[in-house]
């Protein structure tokens, strides 16, 4: 469903992303892990259109979208949301949602009736009238959900929608993750948690000072000497090799 | 529910003056009261753009002046009807609007930059107005006098208040209307947050090139009306700085991005000025100070202008009597 093909970004001399490659297919939940300043939300936003790329392209549903804007992404359904949120501080949530549904009818009691519903879907059904600026920092990740869930994507990028929330909060949100897919909405996420990650992913890509390291299935990749010693540093796996070989 | 109420109470403000006018008013009076009108309507066009779009212009005389010159140019030069001219104002307004946009939008101009642009612009028009020949240079044009519906121009001036306060209540419906639109919800979310819009699907450029045309439109045909009623405009009173800070000084401090701002605005502004000038025995510029201190006032106290000051206090009283 979406390919991005050697993407490549680079800041004034740093190397932010560098040919990277991650494909996803249709259906699926895939993860992006990788250390904080690994380049995992840079290269999100060359695939949603908000960064070009240097170098690389960005197919999605076979067509080539390297260089387009993201409102036309946005309505080819590519919905995004930002890993520090971006609320419209002046709306109250159910307006807030519904600009995301303004995407498919221009009718206003259409838009706010499919808001409301949305909201209702990801739990912020008894604050519909809240500014969202009240909201809480749970709220407000909830509410990037709903927005991006209202303009109907068939792919959706989630940049650590789980991020500053507590444990029983994401035990919350992670069944309306799945259930988005289970109604049929691909999902590509950032994820650092990874408890969530092993537990909703199917495929995980693993990205590491803008490298792509290794990508498969979660189990295999958590164990893969290279990602354990991205995170951990050089030797690590070495020396959890050696702990768990003492223990034995 | 909220809105809906100060939507009727605005026209039933308006339908008071109306009705006050044909009853009988002084004509000083009735006077102010065509005046508050049509810099209700500037400031109506003036908070499109800069109330629910964020994109504050210093520069709206470019809109107004333009209405004016055009409708005036038409019937003296012409001898083009007067409704027609105003038709042809307006359009030509939005013109001017959407020129400004596209240069400024295309190069992605917010901000004091933009403020500055338009500044720019209205100040470009001000001095080729005052140097043509067909704009009447720096000596002005006049529009003759020719009483009746037709000419747009009343020997009884009542008639001329009532068509004002018909524009004016046609502003709110249209601004009622806007805050419910999707166009409407677009132009607020990019205010809040352009990347965030976008990421909706927001095509961000055509909306603010629609609001900024709509906008000028508006503001134009405030523009036509002003001559219509004195009769008269050079380029300083046309393209004149004054009107583009009437325009925003009424809608801020009315309320910014509010239906019943820009009226509230000017009805106050406007009305505090004549009284001080009446009680301080004419001495030049005091309406001025008066509006500063407004202003600063405003700013302290009511960073969304008197409607929402009001709002807000309204809004505790309310939860204070429901805890009770
Ligand atoms: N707009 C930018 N300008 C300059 N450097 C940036 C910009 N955005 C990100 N970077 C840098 O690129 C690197 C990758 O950042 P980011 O993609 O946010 O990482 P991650 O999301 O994996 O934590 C970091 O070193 C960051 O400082
Ligand atoms: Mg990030």
């Amino acid at each position: 469903m979406l390919k991005a093909h050697n993407l490549t970004k680079r800041f004034s001399g740093l190397l932010a992303v560098d040919d990277a490659t991650i494909d996803v297919a249709e259906g699926s939940i895939t993860g992006l892990i990788g250390p904080n300043g690994a380049g995992k939300t840079t290269l999100f936003a060359m695939i949603a259109g908000f960064l070009s790329p240097n170098a690389g392209t960005v197919t999605f549903q076979n067509e080539d979208i390297t260089g387009e804007k993201p409102h036309l992404r946005a309505r080819r359904g590519l919905a995004r949301t930002f890993q520090i949120v971006q609320p419209f501080a002046g709306l109250d949530v159910r307006d807030n949602i519904a600009v995301g549904a303004f995407l498919h009818t221009k009718d206003p009691a259409e838009a706010r009736r499919l808001a409301t519903l949305t909201a209702e879907k990801v739990g912020l059904g008894h604050e519909l009238d809240k500014l969202a600026s009240g909201l809480t920092i749970a709220g407000r990740k909830r509410l990037e959900l709903a927005r991006a869930l209202a303009t109907k994507p068939k792919l959706l990028l989630l940049d650590e929608v789980l991020a500053g929330l507590n444990p029983s909060e994401i035990r919350d949100v992670l069944p309306i993750i799945r259930q988005i897919r289970e109604e049929g909405v691909t999902i590509l996420m950032i994820e650092h948690i990874m408890q969530a990650v092993m537990n909703l992913c199917d495929t995980v890509y693993v990205l590491s000072q803008g490298k792509m390291i290794a990508s498969g299935e979660p189990r295999l990749v958590c164990t893969d000497t290279a990602v354990i010693e991205a995170y951990l540093g050089h030797g690590a796996a070495a020396r959890i090799k050696a702990e768990g070989a003492a223990h034995a | 529910m909220k809105k809906n109420f100060e939507f009727i109470a605005a026209l039933a403000f308006l339908g008071v003056v109306g009705i006050a006018a044909i009853a009988g008013l002084p004509g000083n009076i009735l006077n102010l009261l065509i005046f508050m009108m049509i810099i209700a309507l500037t400031a109506q066009g003036w908070n499109v753009l800069g109330g629910y779009g964020g994109l504050s212009s210093f520069g709206h005389a470019a809109f107004f002046g333009t209405g004016a010159y055009t409708t005036t140019i038409l019937q003296t030069s012409f001898g083009i009807n007067a409704w027609v001219g105003l038709v042809c104002g307006v359009i030509l307004g939005a013109a001017v609007g959407a020129m400004i946009g596209f240069l400024s939008f295309r190069a992605g101009l917010k901000g004091s930059y933009f403020a500055l642009i338009t500044l720019a612009f209205a100040e470009v028009l001000r001095i080729l107005a005052n140097s043509w020949d067909f704009t009447g240079g720096a000596a002005g044009m006049m529009v003759s006098i020719n009483n009746g519906f037709a000419y747009l121009q009343f020997s009884d001036r009542r008639w001329f208040l009532l068509i004002l306060i018909g524009f004016v209540a046609g502003g709110l419906l249209l601004t009622r209307w806007l805050e419910r639109s999707a166009f409407g919800a677009y132009l607020i979310a990019l205010r809040e947050n352009d990347q965030a819009a976008q990421a909706l699907g927001v095509d961000i450029f055509k909306i603010k090139m629609q609001a900024i045309t709509l906008s000028a439109a508006i503001t134009a045909l405030a523009g036509c009306l002003y001559v219509q009623n004195f009769l008269f405009i050079d380029a300083n009173v046309a393209y004149g700085s004054w009107i583009s800070i009437e325009a925003l000084f009424a809608a801020i401090v009315g309320g910014a991005g509010t239906m019943l701002g820009p009226l509230i605005g000017s009805v106050l502004l406007l009305g505090l000025g004549e009284i001080t000038k009446s009680f301080s025995g004419g001495i030049a510029g005091v309406d001025l100070v008066v509006f500063g201190i407004i202003l600063i006032l405003c700013v302290a106290f009511a960073p969304n202008g008197i409607r929402g000051f009001v709002a807000d206090l309204w809004y505790r009283r309310k939860s204070r009597g429901k805890a009770m």
